[in-house]
């Protein structure tokens, strides 16, 4: 413990109270039976246009976007900004794909990407690798949600090593198995409102008030290395930087969606219409998402790695440190609290709706699959509140334990390893072509030869493929994903001149309303 | 049954073909890798990007609209 900002500390903890009251709470709201697994882990399918638009906001935009975007900002300069385009291209296909999979997934009572599999292709091997790809592709993520706790905690003075230093982040993670134990699903939904309200004050106070104090836009990036403002122009033979951030866009955006958490939030809602309609309403994230990157150039101008007062809270979080920093230098200690509340509950959100989504997974597609075939209703719901609380104390575990790089590595394995099953849910959407031993082979070849790339690489999002003279340097998870398609369909035209038998238990008249 | 889920708009629309307006505007770097114009100081890169997060939102809000009845 070192200098601890306590009128800050009293407005964080003060929400927080407040959000754990509603979090408990939120168990009576729309009530439903919460010993069904679609009440629990899908609120029974009855959110609206609105709630859903919280609710799959505070899921995508977590704690840890709102760190680490201007971290990467701050220490790389433009290519950070990638996550504007990211936003852009992941919304139309939110509109285009995913109301034919709440159809779908509504007409047959699926809550996971494996039911979906499961009954779209009748292979059981093949819903167990799209399951156990979510479930491990979830973990880091959740783990980095509790390290942007983590960060805004050493912000407001609570680091270090020791019991005393983690003790705080231990109880916020208790309150967080509570309440989701307890409510399921509508406790992050519920949440979520508080939590955009305040991540929308804070994102406008600080792309306004902070350029005032540091002299407007000009004079911030007149302050920003020169190198830092603009992408690497490529030179010849070579795509360079414009291909890198190009496919790090398009591929962060065709695996956002797939994740489990992204999908639960969307079965959530209560029509395929509201899912359309958040497809528009959503860029308003994206929008806030976009001043929060430029964040990390005004904590640069401000100069605060400079500032002693900062130097541990560097040394400790690196990059990730420059968003508290900068609130801290900038911001009088009340809205300091505001700000990292809304980080703090920010990482809740996410990490509760992760959780829920990697337990529906376990329960589903690997206990009642393989273990218990019948069990009654309520003790697969009872099953799923265990398994998120499991799932949670691992991500606590692995942030208290292992060192910090780990979970960023594997959360980028995470997003190689998750585009990998675009083809059979996305095309599935629409088409029964692929054969599933095909879709099962490209998806293992896709994930092999993701995660020796990005080993090969020293964990680094690109890769500089060599094609003939050319190098294209791009994002690994999309190059691999058209192995993977390429494999699925070359396979699956053997397979048919074979005549594999086709099973699948939906009709097309399912994907529509 | 299908000229039903045709009317709300859930089949095929040549409207969707618009999404590739703002796939292409915010996937070709080229385009806006540069400092001028600036505007209120901020270089052209990232003022560009920030209004196609706009651009998208009216685009998707237009198509929603053309193809749901």
């Amino acid at each position: 413990m070192h200098d601890v900002n306590w009128v800050a500390l009293s407005i964080f903890v003060l929400l927080f109270a407040f959000i754990t009251w509603l979090g408990f709470a939120a168990a009576r709201w729309r009530k439903g039976d919460l010993d069904q697994l679609h009440e629990w882990g899908l609120g029974g399918r009855r959110f609206g246009t609105l709630i859903t638009w919280f609710l799959v906001g505070g899921d995508l935009y977590t704690a840890y976007t709102f760190v680490a975007v201007p971290a990467l900002a701050f220490g790389a300069g433009a290519v950070a900004f990638f996550a504007v385009p990211y936003t852009i291209v992941v919304y139309p296909l939110l509109f285009l794909v995913f109301p034919r999979l709440w159809q779908v997934c509504h007409k047959h009572g699926y809550i996971t990407a494996g039911d979906f599999v499961r009954g779209r292709y009748g292979n059981r091997w093949l819903a167990l690798a799209i399951t156990v790809t979510g479930i491990v592709a979830t973990m880091p993520y959740i783990a980095l949600q509790l390290l942007g706790l983590q960060v805004v905690l050493g912000g407001l003075g609570v680091y270090g090593s020791g019991l005393a230093a983690d003790l705080p982040l231990i109880l916020a993670f208790l309150i967080l198995a509570a309440f989701t134990y307890s409510s399921g699903l509508r406790a992050p939904a519920s949440i979520a409102i508080v939590k955009d309200i305040l991540i929308y004050i804070t994102a406008f106070a600080a792309v306004i008030v902070i350029p005032m104090q540091l002299g407007g836009f000009g004079k911030i990036f007149a302050a920003v290395p020169h190198e830092k403002v603009l992408l690497a122009v490529p030179g010849a033979g070579t795509t360079g930087a414009y291909g890198a951030y190009a496919t790090l866009a398009l591929g962060s955006a065709l695996a956002l969606l797939l994740y489990p958490h992204s999908l639960t939030a969307i079965l959530s809602a209560s029509s395929g219409r509201a899912v359309r309609r958040n497809a528009a309403l959503l860029p308003g994230y994206s929008f806030m998402l976009g001043l929060l990157a430029l964040v990390g150039f005004f904590a640069i101008a401000a100069g605060v790695s400079k500032l002693p007062e900062f130097a541990e809270g560097f040394k400790q979080f690196g990059n990730n440190y420059a968003v508290p920093a900068l609130f801290l230098h900038s911001f009088p200690s009340w809205f300091v609290g505001v700000a990292f509340a809304a980080i703090g509950i920010g990482a809740l959100v996410p990490a509760a709706i992760m959780s829920i989504a990697a337990a529906n997974l376990y329960t589903r597609n690997i206990h009642c699959e393989f273990i218990n075939r019948s069990p009654t209703p309520k003790q697969e719901a009872q099953l799923a509140k265990w398994v998120s609380l499991v799932v949670k104390v691992g991500a606590l575990v692995f942030i208290l334990f292992v060192p910090t790089k780990y979970a960023i590595y594997l959360q980028l394995l995470g997003g190689i390893w998750i585009i990998q099953t675009l083809p059979a849910m996305v095309f599935g959407a629409y088409t029964r072509w692929f054969n599933d031993w095909a879709l099962l082979i490209g998806w293992a070849v896709g994930t092999y030869a993701g995660t020796a790339m990005a080993i090969s690489q020293d964990l680094k999002p690109a890769y500089p493929l060599k094609l003939g003279g050319f190098l294209l340097p791009g994002y690994t998870a999309f190059y691999t994903l058209l192995l993977n398609l390429a494999i699925a369909a070359v396979l699956t035209l053997v397979f048919n001149a074979l005549h594999a038998k086709k099973v699948d238990e939906t009709v097309a008249s399912d994907y529509h309303a | 049954m299908n000229t039903a889920a045709e009317q709300r708009g859930e089949r095929w629309s040549w409207w969707y073909l618009l999404f590739l307006v703002q796939w292409a505007a915010v996937l070709w770097p080229p385009f806006y890798n540069s400092a001028e114009p600036a505007w209120l100081g901020m270089p052209f890169f990232y003022w560009y990007q920030l209004a196609w997060v706009l651009g998208s939102a009216v685009i998707t809000a237009f198509v929603y609209l053309m193809t749901q009845r």
